[in-house]
């Protein structure tokens, strides 16, 4: 018998359908099929609700200041005129600040443990590392406090004052906190960042290009640094947004060594105050609806500086994975 | 020329080679630094006061933590409570019932909300929780916490759940199980070794968070029975003592910070040996 | 296009256990099965023959819709199992029905009495599990090897008591046709004796289609063999003859190794 040829476009379709369902229904697929979505959901439920929430919440302020409020640098309670300069200007100060100590330092300790450490070596210490990016701020924040403030005072901002005292960035008193004392203590905390990423990235680096280095007569240190690095950079790139993101957000540490003044000044000794500080110190003094939107509206700043960056980093990284670094 | 050139770029070579192998040991230093520092003075402090007695009014001696112990722990079941099994079902659903492009939204989704920093959290557990009551209360603080479970714990349930090879799925849907009942009595007992480690993990990260309780839970200087009223937790006894005047609450800081370091690390480092044990990645 | 003149087998005087009729099976837009009409025999030992990627694995997991799994794939035309439309019956039912074996022993994370007790449980039979676990480990060859450890955990066995813990598993739930995937491929030749003569024994029981690229095996252990090549069915006869006098040039080219 001969029957006309079957291809996928006359091709009956499977006897599925509803009794097929009814099956799966029966079966519970179809019942955990539905739980499992509406948990899943109910996360995306969530996080709509809370940039819901910090909207509302901060409409206040934001009609009353509108784009003001992100040049004013007035904060005062009392006269109920709020601005969000001294925050930003705080929030990305101290984060420059742990940026300029946290980059170099773990872009050196990622190469140590990607390129020079024994495998077992490198596993070992970045296992250590990974223990200390597990450590709560708040413990930072004692540190800070007891250990580096006191330092601060005593040794480094006298030594730094000493040497490059003329520039305006280490010019006036040094009470030990400060911008500087927060960027220090924030740069311990976002180094483990940097490293566990940027050495995971620089580990895929193909072993050929060190080594094509290398046979033209290049050092190690050249290898690495004018060969491994540039092909790793996309991805060292995203450890920084990501470390940078986790600087910004951070509270306690924070508020326990800057000082909490809301001044904008141009010495890394004077006092200051970052966004997720004043929030933390105040949101519970905060007489009066409009202050309480204002804190709002800064936590909603903060909110969108972060989630902008932890974006730019993903897409970053996942670059990195997928077209192997190439740099261009 | 070329000589000098050469001894150049060889002796840059060995201080900068050098240089990054002193950075990887600084930071790791850092580590044992504070380590040391927290056992020194945490452990001087430490008494069986500090386990057992509520806070003291300053001037006092004697006073200790213990309803801050037991408020920590309180949060923490409520977190778990809460986060833990939306995170699994969550988690569930990625691995094994989600189609692309919902997949795709909830892991963006999970994503952003693991990005959210603690004290937005905060603010945001306030406005739903606080707000509409008007007081402090364990509950929120739990729910603060408990959402910031979420990312870890799904990322964790997804990851080891599609670590199951098929041919275990395919085995059981041989004999005649259904989906949902391969998962239930095969994969996720498979996987439920590393999902748990993940969710400790979880635990352990919030439970060393003090921003998202400062305006939920609070504080408070005595028990707190029930769910309803504001609670003492170690991270924000610690902030709290830590920036008051009084050597004797610097003292129990350094006690309560011991002792929230000591768990914190504790559960990390067992959590992390039991996965590079399995040989999977950490979450 | 016309479709393949195979020889059928006589099924006047044989019960069928499946008949499969102008089966055709798609990946996506690709089709990997060809207009196939089979039956298979019940009580026998079907052997599924050819080289790789002609579909044989593919039109086996057909068999107990094992291919539902796979995204986008389809079927279309006729499997009837004892007079029953296959494609059309809960699949969960049909799978207690049609047991398999797989290629690699997949034995589940749990100990070798609840990787037997699974099915049974999971179907809801009452009665005395233990007599059940014990039965169906008799009947693989296993149980005098396993029977003071039962719970240990499976993965405690070597490959070859694996696989055969997998035939138990399959066993236990008393289904009546038992479809094995190149079951022994992952196994020494003496394992592979062995499952051949538990093939033997078990087949009184319980029908069986066992695909297999090793001729050998298949004129060893089979009593009818069908040859595919590239999806579709070339030859199918009683082992004997197929091996002996086999019908079409390209069943000989292959048997006698010249291709695959």
């Amino acid at each position: 018998m001969s029957t006309p040829a079957i291809t996928m476009d006359n091709a009956v379709p499977p006897k599925v359908g509803p009794r097929a369902f009814l099956q799966r229904l029966r079966h519970g697929d179809e019942i955990a099929h539905l739980v499992t979505l509406i948990f899943a959901a109910s996360i995306l439920l969530l996080t709509s609700l809370l940039v819901l929430e910090l909207w509302r919440e901060s409409h206040l302020s934001r009609a009353q200041f509108k784009w003001s409020f992100f040049w004013t640098s007035t904060w005062d309670p009392v006269f109920n005129h709020f601005g969000a300069l001294p925050f930003i200007y705080g929030t990305l100060v101290t984060s420059a600040v742990s940026l300029a100590i946290a980059v170099p330092l773990g872009l050196a300790a990622a190469v140590f443990l990607a390129e020079l450490a024994p495998r077992t070596l490198s596993d070992y210490i970045a296992f250590l590392i990974d223990l200390l990016a597990a450590v709560p701020s708040v413990i930072y924040g004692l540190l800070g406090i007891f250990i580096v403030v006191p330092l601060m005072r005593t040794t480094i901002g006298p030594a730094l004052k000493h040497t490059l005292g003329f520039l305006p960035i280490f010019s006036g008193p040094n009470y030990g906190v400060g911008f500087l004392t927060a960027g220090i203590v924030l740069s311990i905390m976002i180094v483990p960042f940097i490293i566990s990423v940027s050495r995971e990235v620089l580990l895929t680096v193909p072993r050929d290009q060190r080594e094509a280095a290398m046979g033209l007569g290049a050092t190690r240190w050249e290898a690495t640094w004018k060969v491994v690095v540039p092909w790793a950079r996309t991805g060292i790139m995203g450890s920084i947004f990501l470390a940078l993101a986790r600087a910004l957000g951070e509270t306690m540490a924070v508020t326990m060594v800057i000082g909490n003044d809301p001044k904008i000044a141009a010495s890394l000794f004077a006092p200051g105050y970052t966004i997720a500080a004043v929030i933390a110190n105040e949101f519970t003094e905060a007489t009066g609806d409009l202050y309480l939107s204002s804190l709002i509206e800064l936590g909603l700043v903060l909110f969108l500086m972060t989630f902008i960056l932890n974006g730019l980093a993903r897409i970053l990284i996942v670059a990195t994975e997928r077209g192997g670094g190439r740099p261009s | 020329m070329n000589r000098i050139r050469t001894i150049w770029r060889k002796s840059l070579n060995v201080v900068m080679l050098t240089l990054t192998g002193v950075a990887a040991f600084a930071v790791v230093g850092v580590l044992f630094f504070i380590l040391g520092y927290l056992v020194y003075y945490g452990g001087k402090s430490l008494n069986w006061n500090f386990f057992t007695k509520l806070p003291v009014p300053v001037g006092e001696t004697g006073g200790g933590m213990a309803n801050a112990i037991v408020g920590s722990l309180k949060l923490l079941l409520l977190a778990a409570l809460m986060g833990l099994p939306v995170g699994l079902i969550a988690g569930i659903y990625l691995a094994e019932f989600g189609g692309k492009t919902f997949s795709f939204v909830i892991r963006y989704t999970t994503d952003l909300l693991n990005g959210v920093p603690s004290i937005v959290m905060g603010i945001f557990a306030y406005s739903i929780v606080v707000e509409p009551v008007k007081h402090f209360s364990t509950l929120a603080g739990g729910f603060a916490l408990g959402v910031m479970t979420i990312p870890i714990t799904v990322r964790a349930t997804e990851e080891f759940l599609r670590a199951i090879p098929g041919s275990l799925r395919e085995g059981a849907m041989a004999l005649g199980a259904s989906k949902w009942r391969t998962i239930a009595s095969v994969v996720l007992p498979a996987a439920s070794g590393g999902i748990i480690t993940g969710m400790l993990l979880a635990l352990a990260r919030v439970a060393g968070e003090t921003a998202p309780l400062l305006f939920t839970a609070f504080s408070n200087q005595f028990w707190s029975p029930g769910w309803s009223q504001p609670i003492a937790s170690l991270p924000v006894m610690i902030y709290t003592y830590a920036i008051a005047p009084y050597d004797d609450w610097h003292r129990q800081a350094w006690a309560a910070g011991l002792v929230l370091l000591g768990l914190v690390l504790l559960a990390n480092l067992g959590c992390r040996l039991v996965m590079n044990r399995r040989g999977v990645r950490g979450v | 296009m016309t479709t393949e003149h195979s020889h059928a087998v006589s099924t006047k005087d044989a019960p069928v256990r499946f008949q499969i009729s102008h089966l055709n099976f798609f990946y996506g837009a690709k089709q990997a099965v060809f207009d196939v009409n089979l039956s298979i025999p019940a009580k026998k030992v079907t052997a599924l023959i050819g080289p790789s990627g002609c579909g044989k694995s593919t039109f086996l997991r057909t068999l107990n819709r094992m291919n539902e799994t796979i995204r986008h794939s389809r079927v279309v035309g006729d499997i009837q199992l004892d007079g029953q439309d296959i494609l059309s019956m809960d699949v969960v039912a049909l799978r207690r029905r049609v047991g398999m074996v797989f290629q690699r022993p997949n034995p589940f994370p749990k100990s070798i009495y609840d990787n037997v007790a699974y099915g049974l449980r999971i179907n809801g039979y009452k009665g005395r599990l233990d007599d059940l676990v014990e039965h169906s480990l008799r009947r693989a060859a296993l149980w005098e090897e396993v029977k003071d450890y039962l719970h240990k955990s499976a993965f405690a066995l070597s490959g070859g008591q694996q696989q055969r813990l997998c035939i138990a598993r399959a066993l236990a739930v008393d289904p009546e046709v038992l479809l094995l995937d190149e079951p022994c491929s992952a196994l020494d030749p003496v394992t592979t004796a062995k499952i051949e003569e538990l093939m033997f024994q078990l087949k009184d029981s319980c029908t069986m289609a066992i695909v297999t690229h090793n001729m050998q095996q298949a004129a060893r252990a089979s009593d009818f063999t069908a040859f595919m090549l590239d999806g579709r069915l070339i030859e199918h006869s009683e082992t004997s003859k197929l091996f002996t006098t086999p019908h079409d040039p390209r069943t000989e080219a292959y048997i006698t190794g010249r291709f695959g």
